[in-house]
Formats: structure tokens, sequence, C-alpha cells
């Protein structure tokens, strides 16, 4: 009976669950344009590393603010071009990886694309709605567009107002993490959102990270959460712990006093590599990292339970 | 009197009254941060508080350690996308007040963010705009607060990333400029507002035990000073409670 075939409880899913390792693999490659999204939230380190463990070369590496991952990555010498709007360590102060590769070439040098934060949030959108621009009312009077000829300017049809445009950015990969999803992909989240809807909706391809997999009736009991639909999505990985020293709302707190201590362990060569020797090449993967950061951490680090009251999806 | 302070417990008492209650802020990190969850607890309870980040109306239990923390998120009147916080709320001209800094300013309020020296070769290379530079634009009006010293008060900026009220040339009016620009730097010493007739920042206000002197020292342009140059209030003894008590008790920017 055709009915009962495609009934939508009887459909089959497709389980994109796989390990990070087999999901850097078979997405990024060498000289691929990636996008590790969240903005000071959810930021999926244990993708960097991963990254990084694969030795992945030429990377145009897309970011609102590329924090401590990609100045890591930029260390390791996986990132040929950045595009962002802010570097630095948030709270703290500068990228030594980065700084040193911009101000003096070393240890290669970076390519920078330069924009603002909402030029760059500008320029995901226009990726993802497919427009060949995005008009924005801004940069007037600053001096981003001299050092961005990429910031053009447009003409209104309407007013003949002059407004600046960016190009759309379209990422070979975004990787998105969130607090679950299922084996489908299909993504929830909460709290700070960054430009992840946009984000999935611009790449060619999209990993979908969460520290929790669920199954898809719970996602189905709460789809105004639901941040990204499975079909966009190609892997999946389960991976607690994942944006540490980045937090997940609801599971883990920022992990302030590493960012404190970043400073000093980057500021000098032989530290810097030191740590990523230790806690990223010697690590076989984010549970080997979690081992290895020591449970007290992370004890201190669990987000005290602060449930909201629920909606009613009834009718 | 008889109890002492510190120049950044000022800064941030300072800066907090450029705040009316019910205003909507666009909050950035550090002292201003202070300076609006101070307001907040004294004269503007009602005062929105709006992160960059995406918290709208936020009421961190904790003073937030960077602009996007979890405590951002608890207990906000709404969390939106970063999409929205940029167009629907800061090009929407929904935000009243701006906080800004740099690491170099001139008479105009222009602001450096990006680069000391050339923009090809950097000298330093520093984190660029952020959400500086559209904040410049759109905030109705910008309020500074930075430390005084020869090396950030500057005859001419480096890199303008974040226009003031006058730029390469032309007015914010020229310019087609949305917000009013900064009306306000506060700093160590003293606070330097926006005159119109003078087309430049002058000191207007001394803090306690300040000269003009000492502030022109500190100040890599010559200066022009008020008529009148009244003396800021210093500190409260509750406000310096607030502050060391609550709001930063850790010590993170006083």
């Amino acid at each position: 009976m055709l009915g009962a075939e495609t009934a939508p409880n009887l459909r089959v899913m497709i389980d994109k669950r796989c390990s990070m390792k087999e999901a850097i693999a078979n997405t990024v490659q060498d000289g691929s344009s990636v996008y590790i999204e969240g903005f000071t939230h959810l930021i999926c380190f244990a993708a960097g590393h991963e990254i990084m463990r694969q030795g992945r070369k030429d990377l145009t590496a897309i970011r609102l603010t590329p924090d401590l991952i990609y100045d890591q990555m930029i260390q390791a010498g996986c990132i040929k071009k950045m595009v962002y709007g802010w570097a630095g360590n948030p709270g703290v102060g500068s990228l030594h990886a980065f700084r040193k590769a911009v101000e003096k070439g070393l240890p290669h040098v970076l390519e920078i694309e330069e924009y603002s934060h909402f030029g760059m949030v500008s320029r995901i959108q226009a990726g993802a709605a497919k427009l060949p621009f995005w008009p924005l009312k801004n940069y007037a009077g600053s001096q981003i567009p001299e050092a961005n000829p990429a910031i053009r300017q447009v003409t209104c049809p309407f007013t003949g107002e002059k407004l600046a445009a960016v190009a759309p950015l379209e990422p070979d990969v975004v990787i998105l993490h969130c607090q679950r999803a299922d084996q489908d992909g299909n993504a929830q989240g909460w709290g700070l959102f960054g430009t992840q809807k946009e984000s999935a909706f611009a790449a060619k391809k999209v990993v979908v990270v969460a520290e929790e997999i669920v199954n898809t009736s719970v996602i189905r009991s709460d789809p105004n959460r639901t941040l990204v639909p499975g079909f966009l999505v190609s892997h999946v990985v389960h991976e607690p712990w994942g944006c540490h020293p980045s937090f997940v709302q609801g599971h883990y707190d920022r992990d302030n006093d590493f960012y404190v201590k970043w400073d000093e362990i980057s500021r000098d060569e032989k530290t810097y590599d030191a740590y990523l020797d230790e806690f990223v090449f010697s690590c076989a993967d984010r549970k080997a990292y979690v081992k290895k950061m020591g449970t007290e951490l992370f004890d201190k680090l669990r987000a005290k339970s602060r449930l909201c009251a629920g909606v009613d999806y009834g009718f | 009197m008889g109890f002492e302070y510190t120049s950044s417990e000022m800064m941030s008492v300072r800066a907090s009254k450029e705040l009316r209650d019910r205003e909507v802020v666009f909050v950035g990190i550090g002292l201003p941060n202070v300076a609006c969850n101070l307001a907040r607890e004294t004269h503007a309870p009602s005062l929105q508080l709006i992160y960059e980040s995406g918290a709208v109306g936020a009421q961190p239990e904790r003073l937030p350690v960077s602009i996007g923390d979890p405590a951002l998120v608890t207990g906000a009147l709404s969390i939106v996308s970063q999409s929205e916080v940029f167009q629907y709320y800061l090009q929407g001209g929904r935000i009243q007040v701006g906080f800004l800094g740099g690491a170099q300013i001139d008479r105009w309020g222009n602001l450096n963010t990006t680069v000391i020296g050339p923009y090809a070769k950097p000298k330093v290379r520093l984190p660029g705009s952020g959400g500086a530079c559209e904040i410049a634009v759109h905030a109705q009006r910008v309020v500074i607060v930075m430390r005084l010293s020869p090396k950030s008060f500057v005859e001419t900026c480096d890199f303008i990333t974040s226009p003031g009220n006058y730029s390469l040339g032309k007015s914010r009016r020229e310019w087609g400029l949305p917000g009013a620009g900064p009306t306000a730097i506060i700093t160590d010493l003293c606070v330097l507002t926006w005159s119109e007739v003078e087309n430049e920042f002058i000191v207007s206000e001394l803090f306690p035990g300040a000269t003009p002197d000492q502030v022109q020292a500190k100040c890599g342009w010559k200066l022009k000073f008020a008529k009148t140059l009244p003396e800021a209030l210093a500190p409260t003894r509750e406000e310096v409670r607030l502050l060391r008590e609550k709001l930063d008790p850790q010590k993170l920017y006083l």
C-alpha cells in the first residue's frame, strides 16, 4: 500500500552521524573556504583542532570574530587567507599568531580581507539568499573601503541614495555547533545565535556538531527551536564539550581563565607550539582532549540549570 | 569625602551619567560595560542594554567577560540573530547611545582600531572594526571612553575605522551619516564635549584634582577649553561600593 509506505512516521531516517575525523576528512580539502560558525558562543574548537590534525593547508578561513581557534590554525599553518571583521582575543587582547603573520609575515604571509561585523553579516545574508550583493548603510567617512576594495557602492533605484554593497559569501564548508540535533542533522539551538541560520543557507556543505543527539520526536516537539533543517546538512557529529574554551548555553560556561591564560601561552612561539603539541596534535580526538583537561575543570564549567516555562504547541 | 577611588572607577561613574533612564544602549566590553551596568543599578533602572552578540534587554547577573557571555542570555528580554541586531536594531535607528573606544582618536572623534602605521605594512595590527564602524554610523549619539595619552589622542589617526563628526574632509551631514556622532569623550582626567562652534572636541569638565596643564600634556593636539570648567562630581561611596562589590568584584576592568 503506497500510502502506508510514504506516511511520515514510517519514512526511513538517513543516519548522517560520523566521527569528527570523518566529517572533516570528507568536507574540508586543502584550499577550501571554511567557516567555523559561532559568535563567542558555540565555537567548535573540536572541528578546528581536527582540521589542524589532518594538516589541511591553504584554507580561506571565514569568521566575524576569528578568535583563538583561527589563531591556532594560523600558527599550525592551515590558513592562507582570512575574511573577517574583528581579530582579537575577546575581552582579553591580541591574537599573537595573527599579528605576527600580518605585521612580520611570520611564519608566512597571511592574506586578509577585512570588513566590519555588519559587513560580514551582510555578505553571509547575500550568500544565504543567493543574491549578487547585499546593500547596507555603512562605511561613509571610514577608511575600511580604502583597505578593502571589495566593499563597493550601489545607487538605490528608488531614492538615488548611495549605499555600501558587499558580495555574497558562500563557504565550501560551514561547521555549526548546537545544543541538540537528530541523526538527520535537524539542529536546534538557543542562546546567542551569531549567523548560524544564515551561514548554513550560504554554505555549499554543512556539518552539524551537537552536544546531544536526540530523537526526531524531540525536534518535532519544539519546531520553533530548529535553526537548520536536516536536508541542508551532510554530516552530523556528536561531540560533547566540543566548544571548550568557548561555551554552550545550558551545558557549560566560557572558560574565561583559559582565555586570559592564552595571552601568555600564545605570546611566545615555544609555549604556543608546546600547547598545540600537547592539546591538539597529541590528542587523538575530543574525548582525549577532555580527558587531558580533567574532570575538575569540567565540573567547574558545567552550567547550573535554568529551565524555561515551555510553550504549548497544541491546536 | 575621605575615601579613595581609582581613575577607572571615576571614568565608569562619569560615563554612567551620560545615560538616561529608559534609553536603549549598545554596550561595548570593558569600562563601558561597567558604566552601563552601574547606570542600571543607580539612576537608570530601565536602561535597555543591547549587546552586539544578540542579547536585547540583558540583565547580566555577573559582569559579562565578553560581549558574548552566557550571563547576557539568562533573563534577557530577547535573543536575536546578528542580522537582526545590525539591520533592525542598529541600521533601523533603534539605538540611542553607542559606546566606543580605540587605540587612537583625533579632535573630531574619529577612531582607529585597525592599524598603527600604514595599512599595508602595519607596525601594530589591531583587531579591526568589529561592530564599531556601524555603531559610529548609526547610534543616535556616541559616547567615547578612553584614557588620555599623547599616543592615543593624536593630531591625525593612522587609519579611520569609525567616523566621528568630521572625517576625510567632510562633516557627518555631508557624508549623510544617520546618527549624530560622538557627543562626549570620557577620559581619566576630564570630559571633552563636541563643540559645533569650534568644530572639534573641547575640554568641558575636569575631574577632581586635574589641571588644564595635566590634560594638555597628555593630549597630542592643542586643546581648546570651555570658558567655564566645572569639576566633575567624585564617585559617591555607594557608587564605589556597587562597582567593587557587585559589578566587578574580580577587578577585571577596574
